[in-house]
């Protein structure tokens, strides 16, 4: 689903260049649920955007299902996005003026889809994230588990190809943010891959393969379920 | 994205922040107002000209004496007494002259009227019957001057609305009643009907009686203060101008045309250089306005720039779900171009509603042309378009994680 190969981004501002990711390769097979762990600036943020489609790495090639990301116009970038990766940020993003639905709506939208199936799609994933009594409201009627599952369902929307989840619990009390991570093990047991981003320990147990970097490289590349580690270098 | 989705997104926007909508609207507003109005009040002046020119009658000429002149000083024009009666006789009787049609010999001076307790100072016309026919005077009561009051030198007058309003006061019918002239005891023999003309020479502030009684009885005179000439058609007049000169010139036994004490001249002549004076102040006016609607885009053009520094968060969202540059750039384009058009509509609404009072109030005649109300919306359209493209572009533009890490 996933190849990373060589995967370099160096930031230059003035004359004073950063590392952000220095020779990052790895899998990620259809399917599968890993975590991306490591301390604040230990690149993982970059990492996220280059895997997003948000950001093209320095050096190196990404293929996400099948398609080379890299050197693309950024329309072209914003369509891979649509159709191929589901995003769940850490402060929801969900549009604050238009309904829950509306916002589940929004990438049909971009991507031409006719209104009556948009409306009929995002109802149902409305209903499977448990808000189909919350279809009208706006994110400030919702509390902050509820958005979350909002912007789940909107991730899903497209039927991306990955969910792509950056800190998803970050924002949210712990019980509901227990609740959110049941319905990603759930998603991923139907079938989606899932990557998501988090510094917390207790929330990357949930997934079924911790990556962690550290100061742009992979540290670490463990099976959570088999408890088996595979030490790099 | 649906063009009619883009639009209610659009309209939710701008009601979300009332104040701001408002008050950048409104610098739209005041420019199309005041181009609306001025365009409308220069349209109504003109048009107001153009309804004196066929009040006046379009194949008038009037023969003016010009004051004599004694080495360099020149008299005043319309000051002289080189016309007589016997010119204007000569000019209706002449077979040489082809292209006039009658003739309106005149002497007019100004005095004091009185009637009972009331009194006015207005103009005083001595006039052949012609002048009714010839200046497009009718009567709506009564009779005007007649060939028999001229000879008899009949102590007659035929006075407009507008004395008859001042000397007998309002909805009387004064003809048979006496006015006082110059010491003389007049009888009123008819009203003429209201012309609404304004100013000088204003046809519904004056008293008409023969010529020969406004000569000899009120103000002892000898020549014409002017002679009315109508020519057979209004194509001619150049002609009949050239024509009624050389005669006069004759007439008077002078032969270099730079010696003439007389000047003839069209009424047409002079309205049509009143109106383009006129033409020209309203492009001049509307100039001024079309500055402030240039200050209005600027105001839109700020506005934007600053909704889409506010909302940059929600624009690098909606990249990041998939939406493409064409799509933000319509998206900011469409609620410019919506502020703008809500404010040229305003406008136009408040520019005629303006225009309609003032004509009202300033006597002309309402003008709405259907060129300013497409020029209105046009020209707000336009604005939204050219002062909202920068700031489309620029939200176009936003690098999705800037934007997004953006607090």
């Amino acid at each position: 689903m996933i190849k990373a190969s060589h995967i370099s981004k160096i930031y230059q501002k003035d004359s004073v260049e950063t590392v952000a990711l220095s020779d990052v390769s790895f899998e990620v097979k259809k399917a599968e649920f890993v975590a991306i762990m490591g301390p604040s600036g230990s690149g993982k943020s970059t990492l996220m955007h280059i895997l997003g489609a948000l950001d093209l790495p320095t050096s190196g090639t990404y293929i996400l299902d099948g398609e080379k990301v890299g050197n693309l116009s950024d329309d072209e970038l914003a369509d891979i996005r649509n159709r191929k990766i589901g995003f769940i940020f850490q402060a929801f993003n969900l549009l604050p003026r238009i309904s829950a639905l509306e916002n589940v709506m929004l990438p049909m939208s971009y991507a031409q889809v006719p209104k009556g199936e948009r409306l009929e799609k995002a109802k149902k994933l409305l209903g499977q994230v448990g808000l189909g009594d919350r279809i009208s409201h706006t994110s400030s009627q919702l509390s902050g588990g509820q958005q979350q599952r909002v912007a789940i369902a909107r991730g899903l929307s497209m039927n991306p190809s990955i969910l792509l989840a950056d800190e998803p619990t970050g924002n949210i009390a712990t019980a509901q943010a227990e609740e959110i991570m049941q319905i990603f093990e759930n998603l991923n047991r139907e079938g989606h891959t899932i990557i998501m981003i988090t510094h917390e320990p207790e929330i990357a147990r949930h997934a079924k393969r911790t990556i962690t970097i550290r100061d742009g490289n992979i540290v670490e590349d463990s099976n959570n379920q088999k408890q088996k580690r595979i030490k790099k270098n | 994205m649906e063009f009619i989705e883009i639009i209610t997104e659009s309209i939710g926007t701008l009601r979300l922040n009332k104040m701001r909508t408002g008050l950048a609207a409104l610098g739209i507003i005041i420019g199309i107002t005041s181009v609306i109005a001025l365009i409308s009040l220069g349209q109504g002046s003109q048009k107001s000209i153009e309804n004196q020119i066929q009040s006046l009658g379009s194949n008038l000429l009037t023969v003016n004496p010009r004051g004599q002149s004694t080495g360099p000083v020149q008299a005043a024009g319309g000051s002289g007494t080189s016309l007589t009666l016997d010119d204007a006789k000569a000019l209706a009787s002449t077979s040489q002259l082809t292209t006039i049609k009658s003739v309106s010999p005149e002497y007019s001076g100004r005095a004091q009227v009185m009637a009972g307790r009331n009194n006015t100072n207005t103009q005083i016309i001595g006039a052949y019957p012609q002048y009714a026919d010839i200046r497009k005077i009718s009567v709506q009561s009564g009779s005007f001057i007649s060939q028999r009051d001229v000879e008899a030198i009949a102590k007659v007058a035929v006075i407009g609305p507008q004395v008859a309003v001042d000397l007998f006061g309002e909805g009387i019918n004064p003809v048979g009643q006496n006015i006082r002239v110059n010491g003389q005891t007049l009888r009123i023999i008819g009203l003429t009907v209201e012309k609404g003309g304004s100013g000088f020479n204003n046809p519904d502030n004056a008293i008409y009686v023969p010529l020969s009684t406004a000569q000899k009885q009120l103000f002892g005179a000898t020549h014409l203060t002017s002679i009315g000439v109508e020519a057979t058609s209004p194509d001619v007049m150049t002609q009949a101008q050239n024509e009624i000169g050389y005669f006069l010139l004759s007439q008077h036994k002078l032969k270099d045309p730079a010696d003439a004490d007389f000047s003839i001249f069209s009424q047409s002549d002079i309205l049509s250089t009143v109106s383009q004076v006129t033409s020209t102040f309203t492009a001049l006016l509307s100039g001024i306005a079309a500055i402030s609607l240039l200050v209005g885009g600027i105001g839109i053009m700020n506005i934007m720039l600053v909704t889409v520094t506010e909302r940059t968060r929600e624009i690098g969202l909606r990249k990041a779900l998939g939406a493409k540059k064409g799509i933000i750039v319509r998206q900011f384009l469409t609620e410019a171009i919506l502020l703008t058009l809500i404010g040229g509509f305003v406008g136009m609404i408040v520019g005629i509603v303006i225009s309609y009072v003032l004509s009202n109030i300033i006597n002309l005649p309402f003008v709405i042309a259907v060129t300013s109300i497409v020029l209105a919306i046009g020209v707000s359209g336009a604005i939204g378009i050219i002062f909202g493209w920068y700031p489309a572009q620029k939200a176009a533009n936003l690098q999705p994680i800037e934007a997004l890490r953006y607090e």
